[in-house]
């Protein structure tokens, strides 16, 4: 299919890479501004607790310090990220409800005074009895971490599609089984800082490293007070974000109100330590589900339930417990399928979105179930899912539309990849292959708050001298090389090489962009992109056709050359007239065809500068039932992937020795960089199906917030990995692509989890999957 | 606090600073020299966004105290290009698609220098154990692990050259 495209499909390097390569990409903490202050926060150091009072007289007193804020201090107005369920204060408001709840705000000269100021705010607590885990937040006489939400619940999710009842009534074959996972952390490699500059002219612009400066600058105008005019925020290099980094953090507003109050630049930066007490990855879910299936191992029927353990706030809160239940929908035919979803609110840091949001433990779970019915049944694995699984066209019982579905090939690639057929049933004890699938949503189909607003806006100006176009988007490049897919889609719009293509993004002043969440950039910037590169190719051989006296219609640009169909032209007096004008001093245009360069000059000539531009937003798409925006997109990713382990039956340590992974990621524009978003991804589930989980003590307290104690994995942990990108032409996607960011994950702890359970035939039903679970399960079995 | 004078060769370069005691290699570099390609992901020595090469040796910059760097020579990411022509491993680097977030390339890239310095073709279990000490959250390894076996090809087929 790539062969129809010049420059979509490449490996073209990245724009960013040399940059990054050399030093000189420039993070946040690499961008200085003149008279900055620091800012630190203070923090509490109780789980659930009163504030009887505040005196901040001494922090003020110190010599160097310039304000201090609490929440006497700023407007009392609510925030998060569901306007449905806006239930943060920046500062607490007379109760803080986990370690770390903020509560005030320093700004000095230097950080050590800052830090000194905040160790100055004297506060007396009353201690109230605190809650972390789910079990003693729903207990009958619990309290209530948040009064306006009875019972410590955060929201409830009921869906019932097809008559669940009834077809358990015909299965012949019904499987039951729980799984319990734990909360994990984002693992980004650059901690969340921020710096907050406000100018005399009352602008307020607010340097982030974040996924999402749109939402970033509504949050801190809404909390501020300040119009969304005079609030700018800009997004430099950021070190990776996976769902954390993608909402406003109280940094972020905090140094918004410091720089306001001050007229001084205000850094803020958090450590380590704080990113884990920041929290806001992954949940911890306990999910159960009930199978049904026929004798020949077709599918029936789906009951399950999650609990979701929350932690104090709501952020994501709201769609992780919708996608836990929506995303079992596919990508298997399912015609009934009920869900109960609860997330509860505990005394510790909130939890929000992480890679794979919301749906990789249904999906853990529900792959580890299928493997247990194909055993049952005497049927294969892989048989087992290719005859179950969607295709192109198919509908899931929850309204989900498989425009594009590359179920099939994805599992046979990776059957035939890892050698499935040889090795399944034929490896000795304490060896194991296991395979999983999973599909993942191209962006969400609504924004978070309710509007009829474009998902993201696209510019794309034409250099005066012709020589090239710059490309500004207000899209989050955050790693996942979102500035070079849009740098490819605009020189394949335009019909020119890659290289005359330059980009800018991340700033709000340069349009609008939900951000990079969801998987939806290359969907919905990449079509706002292609807009916009298409509109300025039409624009400047709209002037070219006047300026020839031919047909528009019979104009076109490829690879950097214009393109007449039909009679022969006479190109000579418009490339005397551009040479002309370009002195000489630059290439002479030569050849019969004419150039971009002189096209868009000539163009220039005749209308001054040309500026076109692309906008995007999905259309109204299926599902009328409550929570059906939350899962519904305009395309979806599949995946599988097959994991082979060994297990050490001694100490129960598991080495993964190599994982064969298959995604449909629809018309790849970089293959690079879909290979890499696949590798990455089998990367994090690894660690979460392996190693991670964050700690607490009886107090609430994080037990392991450091890169030391929490263990992501490093180069050793890592397999070999061989990744096979299959490539559906998707119709509703910019150029036939759709998403990989999030898709790739979700096959991964299943794949290992069914792997484990082939080498060492139990069915471990609780992460990470740590050498004492692994051993413990071994000597139970015994 | 008393500062101090501390003279060392940064990338080639020598110079003598004015510092205070408790200040990290890391910090010296990014906030004396302005050299900030060195990272600083967690400043306890977990993560090795901070890797530089003192003598040649890789260390954690934010566990090396400013002052012991004294007369030694210290070499940064800024320093391994040759003006605009990029070290083979960063070339690899940006060609294998082994930078995504990029704020571990600094230090994995130095990192990787120092394993090809000690081990001109290393296997891929050695490259693994040469970068261990990197973390990155992006990529799963698999094409730093690429990039730098294939930088060692570019760089032992120059020498033969």
């Amino acid at each position: 299919m790539s062969a129809a495209y010049d420059v979509i499909g490449s490996r073209a390097p990245r724009k960013d890479a040399p940059a990054k390569a050399t030093g000189a990409a420039q993070y946040l903490e690499d961008l200085r501004f003149k008279d900055e202050l620091a800012g630190a926060l203070l923090q509490s150091p109780h789980a659930h607790a009163l504030i009887k009072s505040i005196d901040t007289s001494k922090a003020k007193a110190l010599p160097g310090v310039v304000e201090v804020i609490t929440a006497e201090d700023v407007p009392r107005v609510k925030y998060g990220v569901s306007p449905a369920r806006y239930d943060e204060d920046l500062f607490a408001v007379n109760k803080v409800r986990y370690v770390g709840d903020e509560i005030a705000a320093v700004a000095a000269e230097d950080m050590a005074t800052a830090l000194k100021a905040v160790s100055l705010i004297e506060i007396e607590y009353e201690p109230l009895p605190h809650m972390l885990t789910v079990e003693e937040a729903t207990a009958e006489d619990a309290p209530w971490i948040h009064d306006e939400f009875p019972g410590n619940v955060c929201a409830e999710v009921h869906q019932e599609f097809g008559d669940v009842a009834a077809a358990f009534q015909e299965c012949d074959l019904i499987q039951e089984g729980r799984f319990v996972s734990k909360r994990q952390d984002g693992g980004f490699i650059e901690p969340n800082q921020c710096v907050a500059v406000y100018g005399q002219d009352g602008m307020l612009t607010l340097h982030s490293s974040t996924q999402v400066p749109h939402y970033v600058q509504r949050t801190v105008s809404m909390v501020t007070g300040l119009p969304m005019a005079k609030v700018r925020v800009i997004k430099p290099y950021v070190g990776g974000g996976f769902g954390p980094k993608a909402a406003a953090s109280p940094i972020d507003l905090a140094s918004s109100f410091l720089a306001i109050r001050t007229g001084r630049p205000v850094r803020m930066a958090y450590t380590r330590e704080q990113v884990f007490l920041f929290g806001r990855a992954r949940h911890g879910f306990t999910h159960e589900m009930k199978i049904g299936v026929k004798k020949d191992g077709t599918l029936v029927a789906l009951e399950h339930s999650a609990t979701l353990d929350g932690g104090a706030y709501s952020s994501f809160g709201i769609a992780t417990v919708y996608y836990s239940g929506s995303l079992l929908g596919g990508p298997y035919k399912l015609p009934n399928m009920k869900y109960d979803g609860r997330r509860i609110y505990t005394n510790k840091p909130a939890c929000g979105a992480q890679r794979g949001h919301g749906a990789v433990i249904a999906r853990a779970l529900f792959e580890q179930q299928l493997d247990i019915i194909a055993e049952k049944l005497g049927i294969d694995q892989v048989e087992l899912r290719l005859k179950n699984m969607m295709e192109t066209g198919d509908v899931t019982c929850n309204d989900l539309a498989m425009s594009s579905l590359g179920m099939r090939q994805c599992i046979e690639a990776v059957a035939d990849g890892s050698d499935w057929t040889k090795k399944k049933g034929t490896l000795p004890k304490g060896k194991g292959i296991g395979m999983a699938c999973g599909f993942f949503v191209s962006g969400a189909g609504y924004p978070i708050y309710r509007s009829e607003t474009f998902h993201c806006t696209v510019t794309i100006k034409a250099d005066e001298d012709g020589g090239g176009v710059k490309v500004l988007t207000a899209a989050a490049e955050i790693g996942q090389g979102s500035d070079t897919t849009m740098a490819m889609i605009a020189a394949e719009g335009l019909g020119i090489p890659y290289d005359m293509v330059r980009i800018e993004s991340g700033d709000t002043d340069f349009g609008i962009d939900l951000g990079a969440y969801s998987s939806r950039t290359t969907m919905m910037t990449g079509h706002a992109t292609k807009e916009a590169a298409e509109n300025l190719k039409d624009m400047i051989l709209g002037e070219l056709a006047q300026e020839l006296g031919v047909e528009r219609t019979r104009l076109d640009i490829k690879r950097g050359l214009v393109k007449i169909a039909g009679e022969p032209v006479d190109i000579m007096p418009l490339r005397v007239k551009y040479i002309k004008e370009h002195r000489g001093w630059e290439t002479q245009p030569e050849g019969k065809e004419l150039t971009f360069n002189e096209a868009s000059r000539v163009a220039y000539l005749r209308r001054g500068t040309l500026v076109a531009t692309g906008k995007y937003k999905p259309p109204v798409l299926g599902g009328k039932y409550k929570g059906a925006a939350v899962g519904t997109s305009t395309a979806y990713g599949c995946s599988a992937q097959v994991a082979e382990v060994s297990v050490d039956m001694e100490t129960g340590q598991i080495t993964v020795e190599r994982i064969t992974d298959a995604h449909d990621c629809g018309q790849a524009i970089n293959l690079t960089s879909v290979e890499a978003q696949m590798e990455g991804s089998v990367g994090m589930g690894l660690g979460e199906a392996l190693f991670e989980e964050v700690k607490f003590d009886s107090e609430g307290r994080i037990q392991n917030p450091s890169l030391g104690e929490y263990h992501i994995p490093t180069i050793v942990d890592m397999p070999p990995m061989s990744c096979i990108v299959v490539e559906s032409d998707e119709p509703n996607g910019p150029f036939g692509a759709k998403e990989v960011g999030e898709g790739a994950i979700m096959p991964t702890i299943p794949a290992i989890l069914n792997a484990v359970r082939d080498a060492i035939g139990i069915a471990i039903d609780e992460t990470p999957l740590s050498p004492e679970r692994i051993y413990m399960a071994l000597k139970k079995a015994k | 606090m008393q500062k101090h004078i501390l003279s060392l060769t940064v990338n080639g370069k020598e110079h003598q600073l004015l510092i205070s005691p408790n200040k990290t290699l890391a910090q010296v570099l990014r906030e004396d020299l302005g050299l900030t390609g060195t990272k600083q992901g967690c400043q306890v020595g977990d993560c090795g966004s901070c890797t530089v090469l003192l003598d040649g040796a890789p260390v954690n910059s934010c566990l090396v105290l400013g002052l012991q760097a004294e007369g030694r020579e210290v070499l940064t990411i800024e320093g391994i290009a040759k003006g605009n022509r990029l070290h083979p491993l960063q070339e690899s680097f940006v060609q294998a698609g082994a930078i995504q977030c990029g704020f571990c390339s600094p230090g994995m890239i130095l990192s990787a220098k120092a394993l090809l310095v000690k081990n001109q073709s290393p296997s891929e279990a050695e490259i693994r154990q040469g970068l261990s000490g990197n973390l990155c959250r992006c990529t799963g390894y698999q094409k730093i692990v690429e990039a730098v076996m294939d930088a060692s090809h570019k760089m032992n087929g120059e020498v033969a050259s």
